[in-house]
């Protein structure tokens, strides 16, 4: 012992790989990491949203069905909205927009990093704490469950008398500390668009990814807010006496509707806005040209922003409205249509007279481009009131809410993974794989989500266990589950594509697709520091004037 | 209550209608079994309307699916002639194609074009609203529905008639129009009605009284159901509309209006009745058992189906749904009566009697 205790003391500790890696992630606030970060967390819960999906397919997948009992169906239809919604989409446009923005607008990092790294920690912790609820919920009896009121919780379904126990409270609390991280976030992207741009790049020649998420960003901000409050309102109500949705001591559930809704359809644009944004990065990429009608596009956006913030009421057409204000909501929600239906034909003005080459990102942007034609144009029947009252809250609202998320923007979230992961992990994903996801999940995309449209119109309304024979449903509901199947393959090999690039994948170099914009002028992946000297552009297009010193684009723009 | 604009249109319709009926049959009809022997199609379809609020929606949704359909047949053939056309060949030359940035007069042609179909939908579809919320005419039969988890109260206020789950309505000539409007409470949650072939759906919700109508022009059995998440039985809160001539609704309504029947033999089951819990929910009129929570059984057995449509009313599905209400519809607010075999023949004999 004694000898042992003269020998030199080591002069540095044991070496401790795993540990530091993870003390490196855990406390980092690099845009980067963090932007992977939310992109890896959103996918864990796409995995768990897609399971429950499955099980709500499987249970549909014939009349009187009994593979789960009511109250599981119902948890599980809560679950996979909440998930999806908050802690898949969200987060993967977050992740996209933080990884991208400082590197495409050439800055070193985001406006405010630690504020960063505590937004995507708010949200992390709010999506634990939901699904905490299945060991916790019921409190002091020990097995908890999932809350079971739907994602849109309407009161007074929510009140204490007809939600006992706490499986709400998970749902509100966890819902209330994402919004803060939300938020955060949206703060994050205005002040970094607005004030870390590199020097000659004017607003007016921003990529229009910037100029999306700048406007998502600001949406957040205004639509986050109200369901904050109205967590608040619901917290009060369910443990402090308020009775703001409480209808049996004079609250107003309808009340409770309009605070969520102007929360919730702002949310679709939130959504939706990153999707618009990677189209119009990678459509003239692959097109070899340029984004046609820049300006008109950025004024699109901008318009969408504001009116999407006047159009919540269509989601209440059944509630009882007078007639003026069902009108009222009717020009709005149709007056949305006209920037959208602009977006759509500058992509396809884009596409005219180029020379498109079918990498695997591109045949997700045009498999996007024939889906969200579909759901906008199913949007505009649901926003004919009249018409609305009958296809209200049937599976045809269904089909066309997961024809925008997952025709829309799910699929433009793949091709964002296929284009910027050369970037993000200086390696190709595998065109083969790419290939057979993109066929399998287009196949099982339609079956699924084609075929759930009959049932709505045969009078199949959304969020029952289980139904009748004898209405004209049973085969288009086996129909839609047999499509659920394919689209677990696709997701299948999506995630061994990811696995198999990564570790064994080509060298992409900086600039594997011949692209325009900035964070291709720098290594793939970038260093920590992003660029070495701060990037000047004269252009909207940087990389192509240097690629064409002879026929710059600042001489047309 | 037709107005003579709304002819005309659904005159000018009946080509487009009837490739619909045809389209409709070709998908739906070998898959279902109409239960309200309705032709052939499925008995909830929202393109089979039997009313003029369901009627007027379907005369406006076929302008509005003939608008989209031709703005989707436009648009998918750019898209699809792009992907052609503009691929990039085998023998590409390598050049970089025409860099084009823009053009305003292309902009102002897809913006102005798309304003000029929104104006046409807009009117359209404030024309539909306006004629669907329309005042209440003084000839109309009044209806009180109030939703309940999982069932429907029907209350028949200047008829002095309550039932529940089967709302009876009489047949409405449009030459005579003898509509129906319902008044829409909820005792507890929301909820909402919605029997496709009748009219769109309106909510009940507690505390924000609604209304609606309907004139339906056929007799029959009309179905439908909860239309909005009410908890755990939302799937089973089934709706049931019986159109009726006015003969028979007049008849139904004299018996709905008789005290439940006495019946000397039931008597031990009427005192199981009066005395466990049953009496504390249920109503049966001209005896002590004047509960509100749930249905009113004073004249049960003059419905086709128990558990707000969930199963058929007979002797069986009776005495098991007192016995284990699980059985039929888990999670359902009837609690199971723990009663022995004895006493739920004597109660189900005497739920028998009350015709």
């Amino acid at each position: 012992m004694s000898t042992e205790a003269i020998a030199l003391p080591r002069t540095e500790p044991a070496s401790r790989p795993f540990v530091d890696a993870l003390h490196e992630w855990v406390t980092t606030v690099d845009h980067k990491r963090l932007g992977i970060l939310y992109i890896v967390y959103a996918l864990i819960f796409l995995v768990i949203g897609g399971v429950e999906a499955t099980v709500l397919r499987i249970q549909l997948i014939r009349p009187h069905n009994d593979f789960v009992s009511p109250q599981v169906f119902n948890r599980m239809f809560t679950m996979h909205g909440t998930t999806m919604i908050f802690f898949v989409a969200m987060p993967l446009g977050f992740g996209f927009a933080n990884y991208l923005i400082p590197l495409m607008i050439g800055a070193r990092d985001m406006a405010f990093p630690r504020l960063n790294a505590f937004s995507f920690w708010l949200m992390a912790f709010g999506g634990f704490l939901l699904y905490f609820s299945l060991v916790g919920a019921n409190g002091l009896y020990g097995a908890g469950n999932a809350p079971d009121v739907g994602w849109f919780a309407y009161a007074p379904l929510t009140s204490q008398t007809f939600s006992v126990g706490h499986s709400t409270d998970f749902w509100t609390l966890g819902l209330l500390v994402s919004g803060f991280g939300s938020i955060g976030t949206a703060i994050n992207i205005i002040a970094t668009v607005l004030c870390m741009r590199c020097p000659g790049m004017i607003l007016g020649k921003m990529p229009l990814l910037a100029w999306l998420n700048l406007v998502m960003a600001g949406l957040v901000v205004l639509a986050v807010s109200p369901l904050t409050a109205a967590q608040l309102m619901l917290l009060v109500d369910r443990y402090l006496g308020g009775h703001f949705f409480d209808t049996q001591a004079g609250g107003s559930a309808v009340i409770w509707m309009h605070f969520f809704w102007i929360f919730g359809h702002p949310e679709v644009y939130v959504l939706v806005m990153p999707a618009f944004a990677f189209a119009s990065e990678i459509i003239p990429v692959f097109s070899r040209k340029p984004i046609f009608g820049y300006p008109i596009m950025v004024g699109a956006t901008v318009a969408i922003g504001f009116v999407s913030m006047s159009v919540w009421a269509h989601h209440m057409f059944t509630v009882g409205m007078s007639s003026a204000a069902n009108t009222f909501f009717v020009l709005s929600t149709m007056a949305i249509s006209v920037p959208t239906g602009i977006k759509i034909f500058n992509w396809l003005a884009t596409m005219w007279g180029g020379k498109i080459e079918f990498k695997t990102p591109m045949l997700f942007c045009i498999a996007f481009l024939f889906q969200f034609l579909i759901a906008g144009l199913t949007g505009i029947m649901l926003s004919v009131a009249p018409f609305n009252w009958q296809l209200a809250n049937s599976y045809f609202v269904v089909a066309h809410f997961h024809y925008v998320i997952v025709g829309g923007i799910m699929f433009m979230m793949f091709a964002a993974f296929y284009y910027w992961f050369p970037k993000m992990t200086g390696k190709m994903c595998s065109e083969t794989l790419g290939k057979w996801h993109f066929w399998l999940f287009l196949i099982g995309f339609h079956l699924t989500f084609d075929f759930m449209h009959i049932p709505g119109l045969l009078g199949m309304p959304r969020r029952i266990y289980t139904y009748e024979p004898g209405r004209g449903w049973d085969t288009w509901n086996l129909i839609v589950t047999i499509g659920v199947f394919f689209q677990t393959i696709a997701t299948l090999v999506f995630v061994v594509n990811l696995l198999w690039s990564y570790f064994k994948g080509k060298a992409a170099g900086n600039d594997p697709w011949d692209a325009w914009t900035l964070e291709w002028s720098t290594a793939s992946p970038p260093p920590a520091y992003n660029f070495a000297t701060i990037p000047e552009v004269k252009s909207r297009r940087p990389l192509w004037d240097l690629k064409h010193p002879n026929d710059p684009d600042w001489k047309y723009e | 209550m037709q107005t003579s604009g709304m002819q005309t249109r659904r005159m000018n319709n009946s080509f487009a209608r009837g490739v619909l009926h045809v389209v409709g049959a070709l998908v739906c009809g070998k898959l279902s079994f109409g239960e309200s022997g309705a032709p052939s199609t499925s008995p909830t379809n929202i393109f089979a309307p039997a009313s003029t609020p369901a009627d007027s929606i379907f005369g406006l949704s076929l302008f509005v699916l003939a608008v989209t359909a031709a703005i989707f047949v436009v648009v998918a053939s750019l898209l699809v002639y792009c992907v052609v056309k503009f691929k990039k060949r085998k023998d590409d030359d390598g050049r970089e194609p025409a860099q084009v940035y823009g053009s305003n007069q292309v902009e102002l042609a897809w913006t102005v074009i798309p304003v000029l179909i929104v104006a046409a939908l807009f009117m359209a579809t404030a024309r539909v609203i306006a004629t669907v919320q329309n005042p209440q005419p003084g000839n109309a039969l009044e209806v009180i529905a109030v939703g309940h988890q999982f069932w429907w109260e029907y209350r028949y206020p200047r008829l002095q008639v309550v039932t529940a789950n089967e709302l009876h309505v009489p047949v409405s000539d449009p030459a005579h129009p003898t509509p129906t409007f319902i008044k829409l409470l909820s005792a507890d949650t929301d909820h909402s009605f919605w029997v496709p072939r009748l009219a769109g759906k309106t909510d009940l919700i507690p505390n924000h009284p609604n209304s609606m109508w309907i004139d339906p022009h056929e007799t029959g059995l009309y179905l439908g159901q909860c239309a909005q998440y009410c908890g755990t039985q939302h799937a089973k809160m089934l709706l049931r509309i019986y159109v009726q001539s006015q003969n028979d609704f007049d008849h139904w309504i004299q018996e709905q209006r008789q005290p439940g029947r006495r019946s000397t033999d039931a008597s031990q089951g009427q005192r199981i009745f009066e005395t466990t819990a049953c009496m504390n929910c249920h109503t049966v009129a001209g005896t002590a058992a004047n509960g509100r929570f749930g249905p009113d059984l004073t004249h049960l057995m003059s419905r086709d189906t128990i558990a707000a449509g969930a199963a058929p009313n007979t002797p069986e599905n009776l005495r098991l749904w007192i016995r284990n209400p699980e059985a039929i519809k888990p999670g359902s607010l009837m609690p199971a009566m723990e009663l022995n075999d004895q006493e739920l023949d004597a109660l189900t004999s005497y739920l028998e009697t009350l015709r």
